[in-house]
């Protein structure tokens, strides 16, 4: 049976290559992956629930800006808030958007997962566009 | 078994009332709907064999300060909470009952006095309230945006929804919003969460009503009331999952599931109904609504709404004539028993002005946090 915090800071990872990344659940009764992982397969109620590490990269599949802080949150606003399909295994996620500006993103576009900071000192997953991944890396 | 009479309705207007207490509003509606059923609350003393009070926000024995207040206490009283569907399942629990035998007559109340502005709900986690993935809206406009996308439908079609609404909004005195609004004043109130505008989404107001249920084959009656929760798989779900499957065709939405149930119970399908009161949170949510209900095929909204706004009256039936609740705000614990309150009023042909001519069969719908949907149908 998986084991697992139920904060976001327990499903954060790295890749094979490094790079940010999610835990998730995998059952091999359902053949279904799940997110955050969870003692209960959610599809199958199976016990047999994996950890893995999940695809680092994705396609966008919804997203929105939220131009109001909703109560308890003190971070900039507005922000990016939508949902990345991950590649290859069909699990939808949602998650913060590095990019608020929603007339900038569009569907299918091809996004990787990476870490925000909140004013809190607390760490989230958030999906930000390729592009910004490989600018990170350009030599200066 | 037992037929179940809507023998009385009653109805505290929504809106915002300041001070006055939850528990006042809850009075108002409950004395009216007793009053309705023939019974001052003292010849009601007796005959009301339990009490059933839907609320999210009311706190600890809501139901018991109503019923104190009345004079009503001695039987059981049970607060119920399933988010928006809190007064459908509020309803189940009291129809059962009678169905069952165990009494003659049951009061339902729905009661709430909601914060303003983004609902601050213990479903969330502190860290999701932290990382800001709480805001109710930004939820609501993915699945606009999915809604958009996969039923070809635009940004001008969901103002059209509130332009339909809140024209009906402003002809039902117990509406919050009663002012007819265009398309333009609709798509220049404030960006929320992109593609919904202010006025595209509902208000969390304060509101309360209130039905009396009696063992009787008589008069309008309870033909179905089904309660159905999420299966798991869509991440676009009332109950906000942080991930779901790419592949969720095969996933029947709560709404559909209880309304499968509901026409079933009752006997009836969508071609049978004349007038229906839906979840219209947002403006895409009463579009899906529609398809999820079965009144329309996929991409079939525009139609129907260009034939109500502009050619008359659209084909099917009357939908959220009581101006729903983009007019009328949402008190969560009421707002499913302010549906039924209107259908009744409509079955009986006393809804004024915004009346639907003869109508015999009513559905009323709600979904949200849990999720929680609840379909109820009424005839007569």
């Amino acid at each position: 049976m998986a084991e697992g915090g139920s904060e976001p800071g327990a499903w954060l990872t790295r890749d094979a290559g490094g790079e940010a990344a999610l835990l998730g659940g995998w059952s091999p009764t359902s053949g279904r992956h799940h997110f955050p992982p969870a003692q209960l397969c959610p599809y199958s109620g199976a016990d047999d629930v994996e950890v893995v590490t999940l695809p680092s990269t994705g396609s966008l599949w919804a997203w929105t800006a939220v131009t109001s802080a909703p109560p308890g949150y003190e971070g900039p606003v507005p922000y990016g808030f939508g949902i990345v399909e991950l590649d290859g295994i069909g699990l939808r996620v949602v998650g913060r958007l590095t990019e608020p500006d929603p007339s900038a993103l569009r569907h299918g576009q091809r996004m990787v997962v990476t870490t925000e900071t909140l004013p809190g000192g607390r760490v989230v997953w958030a999906f930000a566009p390729e592009a910004s991944r490989a600018a990170l890396r350009a030599p200066a | 078994m037992n037929g179940v009479e809507i023998a009385g309705v009653g109805l505290h207007p929504f809106g915002r009332f300041g001070d006055t207490p939850g528990t006042a509003l809850g009075v108002h509606a409950a004395a009216a709907a007793l009053a309705d059923a023939g019974w001052t609350p003292a010849e009601a003393r007796g005959r009301i064999g339990a009490a059933y009070c839907a609320t999210a926000y009311g706190g600890v024995a809501s139901g018991h300060r109503v019923l104190g207040a009345l004079a009503l206490t001695g039987i059981p009283i049970v607060d119920v909470e399933a988010g928006c569907a809190s007064g459908g399942a509020a309803l189940a629990l009291a129809a059962a009952s009678i169905r069952a035998g165990q009494h003659e007559a049951v009061l339902v109340v729905g009661i709430e006095k909601m914060p303003k502005g983004i609902i601050r709900s213990s479903f969330f986690a502190p860290w999701q309230e932290e990382a800001g993935l709480n805001a109710n809206p930004a939820y609501f406009a993915l699945r606009a945006q999915r809604l958009m996308r996969e039923h070809g439908l635009t940004v001008d079609d969901l103002a059209a929804l509130v332009v339909k609404n809140r024209r009906w909004g402003a002809r039902n005195p117990d509406a919050m919003f009663r002012s007819e609004v265009t398309a333009e004043d609709v798509l220049a109130s404030r960006m929320v969460c992109d593609p919904l505008r202010l006025w595209m989404l509902c208000s969390p107001n304060e509101g309360a009503a209130a039905v009396v249920l009696r063992r009787s084959d008589k008069g309008v009656h309870l033909a179905a009331v089904a309660l159905r929760s999420h299966l798991p798989g869509s991440v676009l779900d009332e109950s906000t999952p942080l991930a779901g499957l790419a592949d969720d065709g095969g996933i029947t939405p709560p709404t559909t599931l209880a309304a499968n149930d509901a026409y079933e119970e009752a006997a009836v399908g969508p071609e049978d109904l004349d007038v229906v009161e839906c979840q219209d949170t947002d403006a895409g949510r009463e579009l899906l609504s529609w398809y999820e209900l079965g009144l329309c095929a996929a991409g079939d909204q525009r139609k129907l709404l260009r034939a109500g706004t502009e050619e008359g009256e659209p084909p099917g039936p009357a939908i959220n004539r009581s101006g729903g609740l983009l007019s009328k705000g949402e008190p969560l614990g009421a707002s499913a028993l302010g549906q039924v309150v209107e259908l009744v009023r409509q079955l009986r042909g006393r809804a004024g002005d915004r009346q639907v001519p003869g109508a015999r069969v009513g559905l009323a719908h709600t979904i949200g946090r849990g999720a929680n949907a609840s379909v109820t149908v009424v005839r007569r």
